[in-house]
């Protein structure tokens, strides 16, 4: 087991800024493990590998967003050519259980049912069909006739807390649900000092009410799950999952098997965001398999990804602020009313990391946070990179600029007066950790200030406010700042175990969780600095329940400060292992020896290299295979910081808006591979800015979404993506693993706010609901004469 | 069934099919699974080959309408053994995350490259308009298709 206090040879103790030049591989940018093959389209993704036999699983959703099942014929599907395997509420277990892949156990209610004699949102699930073609099996759906007792539908949250509202959960089985007859999957508040006390003190208070809505994570690769049983008899799943150790653990608590009998593969992924956190698609094929004894797949459609797997929850955010004439904070609240569609997946841990993320960016003496998220009869909501915190920021980050129009101060200015620093605690850390108490925190590293002035630099702020504003185009900048964590402190565990081979390569097996991410290259990189080898000498292998040990997933912004520092102290045991054995073969002490450049040298000048010390070890000398693990886990969960920045340019005729400028400024401590840091931040801006402007769910009266396809649900594409510039801004956090923090949920906090503060410099309108279209615009220009 | 006969990435391929199969489905159950379905409506661009030198969406061309033509899918642009220049300019790049959407991208690219062998940004833009990513951001592809375009260039002028 490798030593937990191993030191960090780089790790300055007070934050300041190490000696770059003594990274070898990390903190620069080398090719990608996996790039080469992507590029030649031979990563293997869950699809690209088919067993023989096997079926295709369809399902018949629910046309109603709120009825019971009063019967379901299968009678007819079942003689049609083709058809294997039927399931639906009628002959599977009912087994509450959440879908939402998280630690156990959950914070999210066991609300669902593999199959329920209820649905609760259209796309529900019916009845799925397992044929031996995708085509036989939706012509077997066709015949299925379900009687509904339809039930009316609750279409808003709002509706959903009115005393007397229909109970969407009114089952006795599932646990964990906050206030079921309330339609509330949870509440929470937390407070700091008084707020009410604070207000009567300030002289200015401001109330605003913000509101943003449905969008969805869209991975171009949807959820997929390929099942069948291996020679032994045991399941074998493969699956886009971002979670593969949850996803084991959540299998066998459906199908009622131990998870001895499981064996989840993560193969290559394209992209995650949080929806591939959902559990969502390995049961039904699962279920199939076990009952045909066939291989099984389940490939959701891209409309049926918009519908029935995950979305970011809407909210509803009811912000207070108390301030000084001089822009001194005196008092902060954020009161949240969020909507959580049919199931809780999520809700609880989302929400309170909207008012955790979000409010301690600004120090106050007091505070108040209060959350209710409800059902309702809608898709449901779930993780969505940020989770939760870019709807705080949306909520906080506007109400700081209208506090600055308000006080006539720049907006620049009063961030800076009040935000948080090196060396402050995070004032509501322990009142509000992700879904209840958490950790004191204190910032150890923060690169905000400097963030900033790069972005007003860059942007060229001083031209605010200068802008012609009599044309038929207007322009405006507007600046959002941002924190997030890394990692869920307390919480995230991960693990990781090296090998040396007999020519100095070493097997890294890690259970944390490559979704495109680059988190294979970045965890080599980290193995290979501390191991004095080259990147091309780590071969990784990520991640599969069977051969890699356990991580939490990619999921929190955990994998490179958690992750990374289990592959950090299982590389520095090898190490030492490495040391060890030369000191064995020279026989001397092994204090006199350095390990550098796959190398043992002795002060004499006689040389090792790793390959003659792990043959000896395999083959010679005290017979042994040099290898090690370790384990991390965290109570500290160091924030990255960022400073957006943008420049608009509004059609005042028309309410086109055109972003032509945008920065992005992060601290993400030393980032690891600097280009994926950049990329992580220009991917999250082009989320943000979709979020921003033009992804939203659209639904009929009847609750069912109508722009169910990538032609109808608008995200950014080349030709949309303004120019856009990405700077890392280096600090050095003591406790990451050579320095880092989390880089990959920060830059999607941006923009939604980002673009209600541009857009109001530039026409002087104030947009408090998200997304912003032209014809909002268009609207309320008219509105305004 | 129907017979599908075409060129497959140089090579003359005839294959039994269903009728009214699209083209991706085509490809990839005959191995060439680097053509990718990311929403089999012709919205994504995952699934793109060229068809006679064009870029199409493989996902919304039956397979019966691209016989007797001439395709190349990402498999024929290049291999491990010899990437192609615009495959290394992605990876050099950066412009590969999930890497879901990058084999439409190089073939996007291959087919702006052969027309027009010094794209602007903006030309780049309109030749990955029609190839949604959810990772990148477009920076980097963008990025790449100029280092494709450069590095070609260069490989032409010192030839």
């Amino acid at each position: 087991m490798a030593d937990e206090t191993t030191a960090n040879p780089w790790d300055t103790g007070d934050g300041s800024m190490p000696e770059y030049d003594r990274f070898n591989v990390v903190n620069k940018s080398p090719r990608r493990v996996d790039a080469l093959k992507l590029a030649l389209g031979k990563g293997t993704f869950t699809d690209d590998e088919v067993p023989a036999g096997m079926l295709h699983v369809k399902m018949l959703w629910s046309p109603h967003a709120h009825a019971r099942i009063v019967s379901i014929d299968t009678s007819e599907a079942e003689k049609m050519p083709g058809v294997q395997c039927i399931l639906h509420c009628n002959n599977v277990s009912r087994v509450p259980h959440t879908t939402a892949g998280q630690g156990f156990p959950e914070p999210s209610p066991w609300d669902a049912l593999c199959f329920d004699d209820k649905v609760r949102f259209v796309g529900d699930r019916v009845c799925a069909v397992a044929a031996e073609t995708e085509a036989d099996a939706l012509r077997a759906i066709a015949t299925i006739k379900v009687e509904y007792e339809v039930l009316p539908a609750i279409l808003t949250v709002e509706d959903a807390v009115a005393p007397g509202a229909v109970q969407i959960h009114e089952h006795p089985e599932p646990t964990g649900i906050s206030k079921p007859e309330q339609n509330l999957a949870c509440t929470l508040d937390a407070s700091v000092g008084d707020v009410e006390a604070g207000f009567a003190a300030s002289d200015l208070v401001i109330e605003r009410t913000y509101r943003i809505g449905y969008a969805q994570q869209s991975p171009i690769e949807p959820h997929i799950a390929i099942t069948w049983l291996d020679e032994d008899d045991r399941l074998t799943v493969r699956v886009a999952t971002q979670v593969p150790f949850h996803s084991r653990r959540i299998l066998a608590q459906v199908l009622e098997i131990p998870v001895a009998r499981i064996r989840v593969i993560k193969p290559r992924i394209g992209g995650g965001f949080g929806v591939k956190q959902e559990v969502l698609v390995e049961d039904v094929p699962a279920l199939v398999t076990l009952r045909t004894g066939r291989p099984a797949r389940w490939c959701l459609t891209r409309e049926e990804e918009l519908v029935s797997a995950r979305t970011r929850h809407p909210s509803k955010l009811t912000m207070k602020a108390g301030v000084m004439k001089d822009g001194t904070l005196q008092a902060l609240s954020m009161e949240v009313l969020g909507n959580s569609g049919a199931y809780g997946a999520h809700a609880l841990t989302v929400v309170s990391c909207t008012g955790g993320k979000a409010l301690p960016l600004y120090k106050a003496p007091n505070y108040r946070f209060d959350a209710r998220v409800a059902y309702t009869n809608l898709p449901v909501g779930g993780a969505f990179r940020g989770y939760g915190a870019p709807q705080g920021f949306y909520g906080v980050e506007i109400l700081m600029d209208e506090i600055a129009h308000e006080l006539g101060i720049d907006p620049i200015a009063l961030r800076e007066k009040n935000m948080i620093g090196s060396g402050d605690d995070n004032p509501l850390a322990v009142a509000l950790g992700e879904g209840g108490e958490g950790f004191p925190q204190r910032i150890r590293s923060c690169g905000l200030p400097e963030c900033i002035t790069i972005g007003r630099e860059a942007i060229g702020w001083e031209r605010r406010g200068s802008f012609d504003k009599t044309g038929t185009k207007r322009r405006g900048i507007g600046m959002v700042a941002l924190m997030q964590g890394s990692g869920i402190p307390g919480v995230d565990m991960a693990s990781a175990f090296l090998k040396l081979n007999d020519d100095g390569s070493l097997n890294l097996l890690v259970g944390a969780t490559d979704i495109g991410t680059g988190s294979d290259t970045i965890l080599s990189q980290i193995a290979a600095e501390e191991l004095g080898v080259q990147l091309e000498d780590i071969i990784i292998y990520s991640a599969d329940t069977d051969l890699t040990p356990f991580d939490t997933g990619a999921y929190a912004s955990s994998t490179t400060y958690i992750s990374g520092q289990s592959v950090k102290k299982a590389a520095a045991g090898v190490k030492r292992q490495i040391i060890a054995a030369a000191a064995e073969i020279w026989k001397c002490e092994a204090d006199e020896l350095v390990a550098a450049d796959k190398a043992v040298r002795h002060p004499d000048g006689r040389a090792l290299s790793y390959g003659d010390i792990c043959r000896s070890t395999l083959y010679h000398h005290n017979q042994h295979q040099i290898m090690d693990h370790a384990s991390h886990m965290s109570y500290e969960c160091p924030p990255p910081f960022a400073a957006h920045f943008c420049e608009v340019e509004v059609d005042v005729e028309t309410g086109e808006i055109k972003v032509l400028d945008y920065v992005a400024a992060v601290d993400c401590g030393v980032a690891i591979h600097p280009t994926a840091a950049e990329g992580q931040t220009e991917g999250g801006v082009q989320m943000g800015l979709g979020y921003a402007l033009t992804e939203r769910y659209c639904f009929d009266e009847k609750g069912a979404m109508q722009n169910a396809s990538f032609a109808d649900y608008k995200i950014f594409s080349a030709l949309d993506m303004p120019d856009m510039k990405a700077v890392l801004v280096p600090t050095y956090e003591p406790t990451g693993p050579f320095g880092a923090k989390s880089v990959s949920e920060i830059p999607i906090n941006g923009p939604a706010p980002l673009l209600s503060n541009a857009i109001f410099d530039a026409i002087g309108v104030r947009f408090r609901e998200a997304p912003i279209t032209p014809e909002m615009i268009w609207r309320a220009l008219r509105e305004r004469g | 069934m129907i017979q599908f006969e075409a060129t497959v990435n140089g090579r003359p391929v005839r294959w039994d099919i269903p009728a009214g199969e699209f083209l991706t489905e085509t490809l990839r159950s005959h191995g060439l699974i680097g053509t990718k379905r990311g929403c089999e409506s012709g919205d994504c661009g995952a699934c793109a080959v060229l068809l006679d030198g064009v870029e199409v969406n493989s996902c919304v061309l039956l397979a019966a309408q691209a016989s007797g033509h001439d395709i190349v899918t990402i498999e024929g642009i290049g291999d491990a053994r010899a990437p192609h220049p615009i495959q290394e300019a992605f990876v050099d790049a950066g412009a590969v995350q999930c890497g879901f959407c990058t084999p439409g991208m190089v073939v996007a690219t291959h087919a702006l490259l052969a027309d027009n062998a010094a794209p602007t940004r903006d030309d780049a833009r309109h030749a990955l308009a029609g190839h949604l990513c959810r990772c990148t951001g477009y920076v980097k592809c963008l990025d790449a298709v100029e280092l494709a375009a450069e590095r070609t260039a260069a490989a032409k002028g010192g030839a």
